[in-house]
C-alpha cells in the first residue's frame, strides 16, 4: 500500500507550502511547475500530489440558522441513524457559533476534518488506516482500523466520530459501519467524479455561498485566488499542520 | 463401563449418520443469476478470486483514489442482488447463499450496502445531528 508520507517528501511540500500559504500566487515561483498543476485526477490513474484539495469557509456569509451543509452531508454519507445518546451520533461536519466575550461580534460556521497536511490522526493510528491521500483528502481505511480511537484523541478539531451502532442505512459509494472511525471525506466519491462536496453545494443552493471548494495549487481556481486577496486564518495555525480548511472572517 | 461403550455407540453412529448425509452430499447452493449481461471474468476465474480482485482493488480505490477498475462491489451488487429481495444477502442470495454453504464468513456488509441502488434517507440522521450541534459547544 503507497503512503504518501515518506519524510523528504513531506520536508518539501511543508516548505512549499509555508510559502504558499503566506503569500499566495506569488509564493508557487521557486519550487513549483505551473504547468503541470491539474485540476481534477484523470479517471484510472489516481489521486495526484499535484493537486491539494481544499475549502474556504466565508464566515460572513454563514447563517447562524443554517444548518444546509449538515443536513446534505448527513443524505449524502447515509448518516442516518439516531443514537440514544446524542453525544456519541456521528458528526462529519457540525455548526458552531462562536461569540467574542469582549465585543460581543457573533460567528458561525461549519467545523469539519481540516485535512492537515500533517495530520496527527495519520502519525498515531498504530494500523495506517488513518491516512492521507496524494491529493491531500485524508481518510479512515476501515478495512485495518481497529476502532482504538487514538486518532479521535489526537485530533485538535473533535473532527472524528466512531460508529457506536450497527449500521443498515449506507450509500452504496459511502461505505460505513460500527466499531470504525470515521470524519468528512471531502465527499472523495463526488471529488474523484470531478464534483464537489455536498455541503458546499448544500450552501449555494441555499444562496449563502460561504463554502468555496478546490485545488490550493492551481493558481488559477477560484479558492487560491480568493486566497491570494483576502486574508484567510487556519484554525489552530499555532500547530502548523496546515489544514486544508481556511476560514475568512474570524 | 457400560455408559462408556454406549457413549462410544452413540458417537460412532453419529459419524455413520453424518457421513451418510455427506456422501448424500449437502445441497448446493442455488445460486440465482438474475442479471442480465457478462460478468467480469468466467465464472471459475469469479468463485476461486474474487475475494483477491475485490481485495486489491479496495486498497488501489481507497488509497490510491484509482477509480473505475473492473472489480468493484458495487459492480457486483448491481448485477447480483435478488430482484424479490433487492439484497445480495438472504438465504437464496448471491453472496450468503455461497459462503454459508462454504462456511466463510464475509464481512464485507457491515460496511458495504448489500442493497442494489439504495438510496439512504440521511434525515433521521439530520435531525439526530442537529438536536447534537444544538446544545452549542
Ligand atoms: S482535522 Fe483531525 S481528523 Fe482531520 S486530518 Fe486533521 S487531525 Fe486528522
Ligand atoms: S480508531 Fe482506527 S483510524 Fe483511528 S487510530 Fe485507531 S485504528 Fe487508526
Amino acid at each position: 500500500m503507497t503512503e504518501p508520507n515518506d519524510k523528504s517528501r513531506r520536508g518539501f511540500l511543508g516548505a512549499a507550502a509555508v510559502g504558499a500559504a503566506g503569500l499566495g500566487v506569488a509564493a508557487i515561483a521557486p519550487g513549483l511547475h505551473l504547468i503541470e498543476v491539474s485540476q481534477a485526477s484523470a479517471p484510472g490513474k489516481g489521486a495526484s500530489s499535484k493537486v491539494r484539495w481544499g475549502m474556504l469557509i466565508d464566515t460572513t456569509k454563514c447563517a447562524s440558522d443554517c444548518n444546509a451543509c449538515v443536513k446534505a452531508c448527513n443524505s449524502e454519507n447515509g448518516i442516518s441513524e439516531v443514537l440514544k445518546d446524542p453525544r456519541q451520533a456521528s458528526q462529519w461536519i457540525r455548526k458552531i457559533d462562536l461569540k467574542d466575550a469582549k465585543s460581543g461580534i457573533t460567528h458561525s460556521l461549519p467545523m469539519m476534518c481540516q485535512h492537515c497536511e500533517h495530520p496527527p490522526c495519520v502519525d498515531v493510528c498504530p494500523t495506517h488506516a488513518s491516512m492521507k491521500r496524494a491529493d491531500g483528502i485524508v481518510l479512515v481505511d476501515r478495512h485495518t482500523c481497529i476502532g482504538c480511537r487514538y486518532c479521535m484523541l489526537a485530533c485538535p478539531y473533535k473532527a472524528r466520530s466512531f460508529v457506536h451502532m450497527t449500521l443498515t442505512e449506507q450509500n452504496p459509494e459511502v461505505p460505513r459501519g460500527q466499531g470504525c472511525v470515521e470524519s468528512c471525506t471531502f465527499c472523495v466519491h463526488r471529488v474523484d467524479k470531478g464534483q464537489i462536496p455536498a455541503c458546499v453545494e448544500a450552501c449555494a443552493n441555499a444562496e449563502h455561498n460561504a463554502m468555496l471548494f478546490g485545488d490550493l495549487n492551481d493558481p488559477n481556481s477560484a479558492i487560491a485566488q480568493r486566497i491570494a486577496e483576502v486574508k484567510t486564518t487556519q484554525v489552530r495555525a499555532d500547530l502548523k499542520l496546515n489544514v486544508g480548511v481556511r476560514y475568512q472572517g474570524i | 463401563m457400560v455408559r462408556l461403550l454406549a457413549l462410544m455407540a452413540f458417537l460412532i453412529m453419529g459419524a455413520v449418520a453424518s457421513f451418510a448425509t455427506h456422501a448424500a452430499g449437502v445441497p448446493k447452493p442455488m445460486v440465482k443469476i438474475e442479471g442480465s449481461g457478462q460478468c467480469i471474468a468466467a465464472a471459475e476465474e469469479m468463485r476461486l478470486n474474487h475475494m483477491n480482485m475485490l481485495g486489491h482493488q479496495r486498497d488501489r480505490s481507497l488509497r490510491q483514489g484509482i477509480r473505475g477498475e473492473k472489480a468493484s462491489l458495487i459492480g457486483c451488487v448491481d448485477c447480483h442482488a435478488s430482484k424479490s429481495t433487492g439484497s445480495v444477502l438472504g438465504k437464496d442470495g448471491f453472496c450468503e447463499s455461497c459462503h454459508a454453504f462454504s462456511a466463510v464468513k464475509v464481512d464485507c456488509w457491515q460496511c458495504h450496502q448489500p442493497k442494489a441502488n439504495f438510496k439512504a434517507t440521511g434525515t433521521a440522521g439530520a435531525v439526530g445531528a442537529a438536536g447534537a450541534v444544538g446544545a452549542k459547544p
